[in-house]
């Protein structure tokens, strides 16, 4: 079944692929006139953030949506006109591959192997190869439902390949999942193509994911806005990335001087560093970026995917931009009261489920106006803890203070001093922009004066005048989450709560709530994230990394990557350092 | 502190009212109720079809069938004139009753001896059955005073004469129409209440709720006061609807009738709101509102007598606030009872308000999962 290399006609062809949705009166162009080709015996990457159109292409791709126009070739198959004969030659899993919880990892495989009409003497060899090879074979007799959330995504992977496909889609297979699982399952992808020579399209909103793709159809709002080898996206960035540091000058303050600058299209903070990409490639002095900052460092770094798309999403639609923040938020009202410079202190906290120990042990402790992060992959018990601190569920041993406080007990007076933006969008979705708006600042107890102030405030700061009487629902996901961190942020909080805060949101989106959220820390707020978002971490003073319950580690992501740093990795990434401290711990175990 | 319930109520409202599936379960569901159990459901019977049987052929057996066929009860589908045709008939339920006159009816009558008339009920459904019975005996009863009166026979030694108090005609419709007040203010009330705190939880807003200095009072009091705002909307409506439309007299005063309904809509908020708490999902939700709902409509005397009911199960309905409501409903709209009759009644709601409100205010945050 190996394709020949040679062959001329590529697995997939799109040509002006269109598909429109209608949602009570309003009108989404979910794929606008898509053109492309994916070629065989490779990983394609269809990549974009959240609502990019990724998934309905997919579907559409395997004859589950009929589109509004344009022609759609499956393996010289018009997917349109023959979805059966499309449908017989590929596979397919979704997002949430419909795995049944209550049966075995073996009975799945059965049930898959019946529903795609495998013959029964060919069934044996094939899961002996599948299981093998998702490094399954320990646990066929173990319920779906018990597994881990990578394992779950290997076994989905597992089911839609029991009869080997010629051509795999693959929707976001890597979403939620831990970066060690995240590198087994790129492992078996390449492995197909590699040795099956199967063609593999793989959609992603993790950009870094790009650069292991052999090509990539890059989206943005329905528009396919880049499709190439993803070597050549980055090769066109080509010594127009840097590092910037200094030593007296804080991280914050150099991101916020070098993100206006001109001639710079992106600044991002990571670790002690500011990353910066330059509109030409001809590199930038220091003396002329930053004539007062005495000891600046400029550092040339190889270029990243990311850096691409931004180039890309800047240069294509420099008006459509986010608005930056205008001025920094005011300062909080009072400083945070409780022991000295710790606002947020954690001692010896536990979290029992049964005989399940969710959070096992965990002490730490946030200064004031500290970006502080809690990574860890799903289920490592992050979100346990996050949510003990606001109060929303009791601890079962330990202790925890938040500006002085247990919330889960405080007087209600203590909960006004934190502001709180929950992972999904978790605002009153039939309300409007502004019936949120009010609510809130009600819930807060803003009233009279301060709170008509505060709302044109956050209709200003946050750019919302224009959807003010939009049903919150229907706002685009960055509008969303401005809405969100505009209704945290009603009432001045000295301690500023984010749960996986920018996770699946597109690069720019995600760079302008960086942006307010160093603003805030500047001007003294306290901030705890929670986030598996590699990226994310980078933006944190401190972070904790967690697995299982438990601290694997403590310190800023500059110190816990310097561990790592050796000749043949000079420069590790933040993933790098995850997953040796979780294989270092998984050895430990094991030992 | 009353700013933020107030907010609270505002956003609850705005929500139910914005949401298309919220205000059909305010208009549709009451709707459709208020007509078939308006129209539909009664206990009384017209037209049932019966077959006749006359062996006597005689001027006072047709004068028997006539006050049967004359009677909008009955509607006589057949005359036989074979014993065997009767089975065939009940068996295909094409009647439900059988008149037959025994040959020898006008000589026995004639000789002042009983006169034989034999009546074949289809039994299957026993209440049916026993209102057939009623209203044939009371047919006969009829015809032998009238031929005692008119030929001189022995006058039977008592005769009964039957008034109803409250109900004179004993119209089903006086019975069962302020009923529907109790029901479908419950239903609406406990849909309602019962999906707000689940639908929260769904979509992650009730954290976002628990951490706002909000206290649980303020939370419960916003959640409840909707409840109540749209329990008593709605039951206005259906009172409005069963004086106006439907005739049955209002007797007692408005009063007695509002203490009422503002208990029961007190408590059936807070059992809404205690399901809201415990369930993680609106179906959950849902299911334990219908859980709920189902016994307590049975053991509400809405149509079953709880008069008739085993005595442990009786004790038992006294926690039940519908049939407490529902003896308030018709006390007040049939008997014009008072405050002080009503007593018994109010203090029971109360207790269970009182309950169910504070057990959900503590659920709110306390329930971990």
């Amino acid at each position: 079944m190996a394709a020949a290399p040679e062959e001329p006609s590529a697995a997939l062809r799109l040509d002006r692929v269109t598909r429109v949705f209608r949602a009570g009166g309003r009108r989404v162009v979910a794929v606008d006139e898509v053109s492309g080709r994916v070629e065989r015996g490779a990983v394609t990457g269809l990549i974009g953030p959240d609502g990019a159109g990724k998934t309905t292409l997919m579907r559409l791709c395997a004859g589950l949506l009929l589109p509004d126009g344009g022609r759609i070739a499956v393996l010289g198959i018009d997917v349109t006109q023959a979805p059966a004969a499309a449908q017989a030659r590929i596979g397919y899993m979704p997002q949430r591959f419909g795995l049944y919880e209550d049966l075995s990892v073996q009975e799945n495989l059965d049930l898959y192997a019946e529903l795609q009409g495998v013959p029964a003497a060919a069934r044996g060899p094939r899961y002996d190869q599948l299981l093998h090879m998702t490094g399954l074979g320990r646990f066929t007799g173990r319920l779906a439902g018990r597994l881990s959330g990578g394992m779950k995504q290997k076994l989905g992977l597992a089911c839609t390949l029991v009869r080997a496909p010629e051509l795999l889609f693959l929707d976001e297979p890597t979403v939620g999942v831990d970066p060690v699982s995240r590198r087994e399952l790129w492992a078996i992808v390449d492995h197909l193509t590699r040795s099956e020579g199967m063609t593999v399209l793989l959609s992603t909103s993790y950009l870094d994911e790009a650069e292991r793709c052999r090509a990539v159809l890059l989206m943005h709002e329905g528009r396919l806005i880049g499709a190439d080898d993803p070597a050549r996206f980055t090769a066109g960035l080509a010594g127009r990335s840097f590092h910037v540091a200094a030593r007296d000058f804080s991280k914050r303050r150099l991101h916020e001087r070098l993100s206006g600058a001109t001639g710079i299209i992106d600044a991002t903070i990571q670790g002690a560093q500011v990353r910066i990409v330059t509109e030409t490639a001809a590199p930038p002095s220091a003396a002329a970026l930053l004539p007062d900052v005495p000891d600046a460092r400029i550092v040339a770094v190889p270029p990243r995917f990311e850096d691409s798309f931004i180039a890309l999403l800047k240069t294509g639609r420099r008006a459509g931009g986010m608005p930056p923040a205008a001025s920094p938020p005011s300062a909080p009202a009072a400083p945070a009261a409780g022991g000295g410079d710790e606002v947020i202190v954690v001692r010896d906290l536990t979290r029992r489920f049964g005989s399940f120990r969710a959070v096992d042990n965990v002490s730490f402790s946030v200064r004031k106006g500290e970006i502080f992060g809690l990574l860890g992959a799903n289920g490592a018990g992050k979100s346990t803890t996050f949510r003990m601190l606001c109060g929303l569920l009791p601890p079962s041993d330990g202790s925890l203070r938040v500006a002085g406080f247990d919330l889960g007990h405080a007087a209600a007076a203590a909960r006004g001093r934190v502001g709180y933006m929950a992972q999904k969008f978790s605002l009153y979705g039939d309300l409007s922009v502004m019936q949120n708006l009010r609510f809130f600042s009600s819930a807060y107890r803003l009233k009279g004066e301060r709170r008509r102030r505060r709302i044109a405030w956050a209709v200003e700061e946050f750019a919302l005048g224009p959807v003010s009487s939009a049903t919150s629902r229907d706002l685009p996901l960055g509008y969303k989450q401005r809405l969100a961190l505009a209704c945290a942020l009603m009432h001045e909080p000295d301690i500023l709560f984010l749960d996986e805060p920018t996770s699946g949101v597109d690069p720019l989106a995600r760079r302008e709530f960086w942006h307010r959220i160093n603003a805030l820390a500047e001007a003294g707020v306290t901030i705890l994230v929670t986030t598996h978002f590699m990226e994310e971490a980078e933006y944190c003073d401190r972070l904790v990394i967690m697995a299982d319950g438990r601290i694997l580690a403590t310190g800023d992501s500059e110190s816990l990557k310097e561990r790592l740093r050796s000749k043949e990795r000079p420069d590790p990434t933040m993933e790098d350092a995850f997953v040796a401290l979780i294989e270092a711990a998984g050895a430990e175990r094991a030992a | 502190m009353w700013h933020q319930v107030l907010a609270l109520i505002v956003k609850e409202l705005l929500a139910v009212l914005k949401d298309r599936k919220s205000r059909m379960v305010l208009i549709g569901p009451p709707l459709i109720q208020l007509m078939v159990f308006g129209y539909a459901a009664t206990f009384d019977l017209d037209h049932v079809p019966i077959a006749v049987y006359d062996e006597d052929l005689s001027a006072e057996s047709r004068d028997l069938v006539a006050r049967f066929t004359g009677s909008p009860v009955f509607e006589p589908l057949a005359f036989l004139h074979s014993a065997r045709d009767i089975d065939g008939l009940i068996d295909q339920r094409k009647v439900a009753m059988v008149l037959s006159i025994d040959r020898r009816f006008t000589r026995d009558l004639l000789l002042h001896r009983p006169a034989r008339v034999q009546l074949i009920v289809d039994g299957r459904n026993s209440n049916t059955a026993l209102l057939i019975l009623g209203y044939a005996n009371s047919i006969i009863s009829d015809f032998s005073l009238g031929w005692a009166k008119s030929h001189g026979g022995p006058v039977p030694p008592a005769v009964l004469e039957i008034r109803a108090r409250y109900n004179p005609n004993l119209s089903s419709q006086w019975f069962i129409v302020p009923g529907i007040v109790a029901v479908l203010t419950q239903v609406v009330t406990l849909l309602v209440i019962g999906l707000s705190v689940a639908r929260e939880r769904e979509a992650g807003t009730f954290d976002q709720l628990l951490v706002t200095p909000m206290r649980q009072i303020d939370i419960l009091l916003g959640k409840g006061l909707p409840g109540l705002l749209i329990g008593g909307v709605e039951a206005s409506v259906i009172i409005l609807a069963a004086v106006l439309w439907f005739a049955v007299p209002l007797r007692g005063g408005l009063l007695p009738l509002y203490l009422g309904l503002f208990l029961f809509v007190a408590a059936v908020t807070g059992i809404g709101l205690m399901i809201s708490s415990l369930a993680v999902t609106q179906q959950q939700a849902l299911l334990g509102a219908f859980l709920f709902m189902v016994p307590s409509i049975t053991l509400s005397d809405f149509a079953t007598p709880i008069a008739n009911m085993p005595p442990l199960i009786q004790d038992l309905t006294q926690v039940n606030p519908m049939r407490h409501f529902l003896a308030v409903v018709r006390g007040v709209f049939l008997e014009g009872a008072t405050f002080q009759s009503l007593l018994p009644h109010y203090w029971p709601m109360a207790a269970v308000a009182a309950a169910s409100l504070f057990t959900a205010g503590w659920l709110f945050r306390r329930r971990v999962y």
